[in-house]
Order: structure tokens, then sequence, then C-alpha cells
């Protein structure tokens, strides 16, 4: 291979010339259409990426093959040529018949996997009865009190045939639980039930704050959920460690990529610290990314991603198993990077942060819909979503060939980058003394708030162009909104009255006084939460059962 | 004399977690100069009255996305009003739709800053629009 390139001084000596004598003598007659040629996250880009970039690249040791460590470049051998990534939207509003509905559309539409988008309070493990769920009951997502409202959720979709993801955090060992009480409803056994809870508490702390307990007991409940689904749930991923909130919060690519990276490392780490084996839990757990603008950086991310965690479970935990250093993760397009002046422009941003995310090679997508700033999606919008999706897959052509960008250059220079940069704050946070201290000490959320800052200054500065917004401004039609009324709110109350009438409340209140008991001391929660649910304890009952015994988070007031 | 600094709440009322404008919005002002509170997350309404009078507020800016806005919104005027706080100037921003304006500034909202406003907007509203109480 290196017969082909000619020497390496030969070579700088031509880019030399080419630099001066062609590239910055036709840039003096050219105007700079930006101050700066960088990544949305501030990243330098050069004009050009040779040979020389790639100097001492190894092929099979910074690469390899895919479905081979280190996994750059896939972590199965037949990527989208053996299966597609899942068509996965993020779904949920109003009461859970309302949902059903929209899971039966999608599902019919092409979709190819369900993603429950949860409301706020349910979010932070209350009930919709409860003081502060007033004015948000059904309006960012499906309402669920208790274990009827997650079979009405699920009334008519077979949970063998189909797998869910569920975007849950501090209530998520007791949404989960629901979901394998309404599959063995179903007749189905938690052995052959496949899906995800996001579960990841960390990344609530550092960005999507919806914790409820402080870090100890939450970190203990998520152990819980590892162990008990390595016995009894296989097929689960118990969590989904994120970095698609923290770069929603602001933060960089290369932030996103190392706190996440981080995160998952703690998970590990307290999980061994408890004696799981590596190897048992560790192939259960998963990843979810941002697809943000710069269709480059995003890509290279993703490929770091996978070769840093690869090299982390073999070489830092020691790991045997091939599938404990498969990285496999969600993508979600960027929602912050959604404008709600001139809607229709969102269906291009997803478009190309889309494919970013397949390019990236992601096991599962999704694509957000145009009127997201406004709304959640109308049935309208989010069809355009998944048909972009399917556009990618059978039209583009991208799916033909593993990895297609692997040796580029560019990508692989900036795959590199990325790697150096996500593990030097890998290293700052070990020096902390881990993600839980490093949380304590407020270092990712300043990170963040500063990267989220600076990122502002350079869009009123004009440094950074939003089309719409701040460049090719002007004035447009509003767009057909999806609404959620207080209507709802009235029939979940309505609803959650004739459940607690009805069940039998003895047991409830005994099988809570067990959990409240079993949360004192060291085993293993899940048994206890699933008697709970299926006794019809709400949500919000079992949470205050906990809380009673973990606390509550309270999170220092900075900016 | 040196003029008082204008004093600023930034609030997060009900359940919404989404803290990026608010926090960037809390440093824009203290960077021009205002004198900022944040009140953190999942604030009632009644915590947010109560710290604007505790704090003695010229301005509170509510930050909220998560579609609450039109049962929350009213519940903090009628209080401040009914603890004498109703000279204070309350503006509002976040995932508001159009069709909700008017009933929100009939309620007394002074100004909605809706996606796609800059710091500088709203910096540039207060300056104008907001006067601080002369001392008693």
């Amino acid at each position: 291979m290196k017969k082909n390139n000619p020497p390496k001084k030969d070579l700088e000596r031509s880019f030399n010339l080419w630099k001066k004598e062609k590239y910055k003598k036709a840039m003096e007659n050219d105007f700079y259409i930006q101050k700066e040629y960088s990544t949305v996250s501030g990243r330098k880009i050069k004009s050009v990426y040779t040979p020389l970039d790639l100097e001492n690249f190894d092929y099979l040791k910074q690469s390899g093959f895919p479905g081979e460590f280190p996994y750059t470049r896939g972590v199965h051998p037949t990527m989208y040529r053996g299966r597609l990534w899942t068509m996965r939207q993020f779904s949920g509003f109003g009461t859970a018949e309302d949902t059903n509905k929209r899971y039966k559309y999608l599902l019919s539409h092409g979709q190819t996997g369900l993603s429950v988008a949860f409301h706020l309070p349910t979010l932070m493990g209350i009930d919709s009865d409860h003081p502060l769920a007033e004015g948000e009951i059904g309006k960012c997502g499906v309402t669920v009190d208790s274990l009827a409202d997650m079979e009405t959720l699920f009334n008519g979709i077979p949970l063998d045939k189909i797998s869910t993801s569920m975007t849950i955090n501090p209530p998520a060992a007791v949404l989960w639980a629901m979901y394998i009480a309404v599959a063995e409803k179903q007749g189905v056994s938690p052995k052959v039930i496949s899906g995800t809870i996001q579960n990841d508490i960390l990344k609530e702390y550092i960005a999507q704050k919806t914790f409820v307990f402080p870090p100890k007991p939450s970190m203990k409940l998520i152990v819980d959920t590892f162990e008990y689904g390595t016995k009894e749930v296989p097929r689960w991923n118990t969590i989904s460690i994120s970095g698609y909130h923290i770069r929603e919060a602001g933060s960089t690519a290369a932030q996103e990529l190392a706190f996440t990276l981080r995160d998952g490392i703690e998970y590990v780490e307290w999980s061994q610290e408890r004696g799981l084996d590596i190897d048992e839990f560790v192939p259960r757990l998963s990843f979810f990314f941002n697809a943000h603008n710069d269709f480059f950086e995003e890509i290279a991310k993703y490929r770091a991603a996978r070769k840093i965690w690869a090299e982390v479970m073999r070489e830092r935990f020691g790991a045997k198993n091939p599938r404990s250093m498969w990285l496999r993760f969600h993508t979600q397009t960027s929602g912050v990077s959604l404008m709600a002046q001139q809607p229709y422009n969102n269906v291009i941003r997803v478009a190309i942060q889309a494919l970013a995310g397949v390019l990236g090679g992601t096991q599962s997508l999704h694509t957000n819909s145009l009127d997201e700033t406004y709304a959640l999606p109308s049935e309208e919008a989010v069809t355009i979503a998944l048909r972009t999706q399917q556009i990618i897959a059978h039209e583009s052509g991208v799916i033909n060939c593993i990895d297609p960008l692997g040796g580029s250059y560019f990508i692989e220079k900036l795959t590199s980058e990325m790697e150096k940069e996500a593990k030097d704050y890998i290293k700052k946070i070990d020096d902390m003394g881990g993600m839980v201290k490093a949380i304590e000490l407020g270092f990712p959320q300043k990170e963040i708030a500063d990267s989220a800052y600076w990122y502002q200054q350079a869009v009123e500065k004009k440094d950074k162009l939003i089309v719409g917004v701040n460049a090719f401004e002007m004035e447009h039609e509003p767009i057909p909104l999806f609404d959620i009324n207080e209507t709802v709110a009235k029939q979940q109350l309505a609803r959650l009255k004739e459940i607690k009438k009805t069940r039998n409340n003895s047991q409830v209140r005994e099988r809570l006084r067990d959990l409240k008991k079993a949360a004192e001391g060291d085993i293993n929660l899940m048994p206890f939460i699933l008697k709970c649910v299926k006794a019809y304890a709400t949500l919000g009952e079992i949470m205050d059962s906990l809380k009673e015994v973990f606390g509550e988070y309270k999170e220092p007031i900075t900016y | 004399m040196a003029e008082k600094k204008l004093r600023v709440l930034i609030a997060k009322p009900g359940l919404d977690g989404h803290d990026r404008g608010a926090k960037v919005i809390c440093r824009s002002l203290r960077d021009a100069g205002f004198e900022v509170i944040y009140t953190g997350l999942r604030r009632t309404p009644e915590e947010i009255v109560s710290s604007a009078i505790q704090e003695d507020v010229d301005v509170i800016g509510l930050s909220i996305l998560s579609g609450a806005h039109n049962v929350l919104f009213p519940k903090i005027m009628d209080l401040l009003k009914k603890k004498g706080a109703g000279d204070i100037t309350v503006i509002a921003g976040g995932v508001i739709a159009d069709k909700d304006i008017p009933h929100l500034e009939k309620n007394g909202i002074s100004k909605i800053f809706l996606p796609g406003s800059s710091t500088q907007d709203i910096i540039k509203w207060v300056k104008e629009n907001v006067r601080e109480e002369t001392p008693k």
C-alpha cells in the first residue's frame, strides 16, 4: 500500500506547494464565506485532508474489519446488508388509548420498533392527581399512572414480536416491571421480550434533569436492573447510556462522546463492585447518541465511540466476551437544531442528520418531525420523518457497503482526533475520582453551560448561521399544529380514581410496605416492584415509598 | 450616584427540566449588568412569587417548554397580585404557541420571547421597558 504513495518528504513538499501556490493564491481572489471553517462544536477543519494525515494509520489496529475488534467500522460483520437499523420513532401523547392508536399507525407504515415517550409527571415518578401534575397531563408524552394504563398502551400489540424502548429514568424499574407484567398477561415470557429502558441517571444530573433520588441509591437501583435483566430478561437492554441529552443541553460533540462513555465506565465500575460478572451484564448495555449538525463530525464521533468502548472493555475491564466490547447505539436527530422559523426547512435538517447516523453505523434511529419546535408531532409530520429513514434505506444506496466513509483521509483523521479528545476528558474525570464525583463537583454541567453560552454568542454574532433565523429570514404561513387539551387530564383523573377504588387496597398497602422494607436493605428490588405493580399500586405510590428511604436529590443552583 | 442594578428572577415553573435557555439568559443578563437570581428547576407558583418578593426583583422571566404555561402562568400572575407584587414586570419564553399569547398577555405577561429570540433582544427590551422602583 505504501508503494502507491510517494515518500512522505515528497508528499509534504507537494502539499506545501499546493497550499501556497494554488490554495492561498485562489483564496486571495475568492471571498470568504465564513470567518472560520469549523464545526458546530467549534472544531477547526482544514481545507483538505491527504495521506499525510494518516501517516501512521494501522488499518487492523485502528479500524479493523466490520464486526472485528476494535469495531470502528461497525459492531456486526454484515451491518445493514444483514439487517437494517430499527426505525424507532419516539412517540407518546395524551391518554394510553391515544398513543396506542399512534403506535399502530406507525407500525403499519413501516416503523420496526416502538419507543415510548411518557408525560412529565410519569418521568418524575408522580401520578396525574399530584398537585405538581396540573397543566402537564398528557402534554409531553403518554399518561401512565399504573399497570392499567400500560395494558391499554400495548393493547393489540404483540410483545413477543415487537421490541420497545422506554425513555424513563428514575422510575425505569417500575415501568419495566409494568411492561413485563403486560407481556405476561399476553402469555409472553420475560425471557422472550425485547427492548430497552433508558435508565441512565448520571446524564440526568448532568443534562436531562429528570432526577428524583440522590446518586448512591439511584446507582443501586440501576445495578439491580442489570442483575435482574441478566437472569430473568436476557433479551432486554437494561440501560441506554445517553449522550443525546448532554448534546442538547449544549455540549460539543467531543464532550457528548466523552461524558457518555465515562458514564458507561461508571456503571460498569459500580456493577463490578457489586460482584456482577462483566461478560454477563455488559452485553446488554446500550448507548444513545445525538445526530447533530456537522455531518462529518457526527460520523467520526460514532466511529470513535465504538473504538474507545471496545478498548476500554478489553483493556480496562478485562472483558473476554466480544459482545461486551460492542457499542450498540440508538440515534436521534437533534431536537435543538430544529427551528420554528420556516419549519419545512427542518425536514432537510433531519434528513442530513439521519444520514450521518446511518453512515455512522447506528443500530436504531429516530428522526424528528418538522413541527417539533412548536408541538408534539402531527400524523403528517411524523410520516415524513419515517419516510426520511425509508428513503435513506431504500433509495440512497448508502447501505450497499459497510462503513462507506472508512478510509477517507478526513474521516479517519477526525475519528482519531475525537478519540484523543474523549480520552483526555475520560482521564480528567478519572482523576477527579469518577463521574459521580465529577457531577458533585459540577464539572460536566459547567463544561456544558460554557459550550451552550459560547454557541449562543456565536449565533448572535453571526459566526454561525442558521437559515431562517439569522440568515435568509422571511415571513411564513403558520403550520397546522397537534394540540393536546385538558380533556386528557379529566379522563385520566377519572380513570385513576376508579383504579384506586376497585383494586385490592390492603394488598397494595402490604406490597408497598414490603418494598419499603426491602429498599432499606441490600436486596434486589425488582421482584418487590413487580409485586407492587401487579397489585395496581400507582407509580407515584411506589416512588413515594422509595423516596421515603432514598431521599430526594437537590440540585445545586448554578448557571 | 451609581444607578441601582435591575434585579431579575429567572424562574422554571412546573415540571419542565429544560434549563439550557434559562441558564444562557441568566448569564447574558448578568454580563449585561443586571443582578440575576435563578430559581432552579421545578418551582411552584408559590415558590416563584415568594422568591420574587424576597429577592425584591424588578423583573421575573418565566421559562417553560412543557406546554403547561396556560395553567401555570395565570396562577403566578394571580398570586403576584394577591401578594401586592403586581408591579413586577413579567416576561416569558420557551415553547409557547402563538395562539396562547393574547390570553397570556391579558393575564399580565408583558412580553413573550419565542424560539429564535436573541439574548440581545431580551436585554434591550428589559432596558427599555423596565424602570427600577424609586427607593421607598
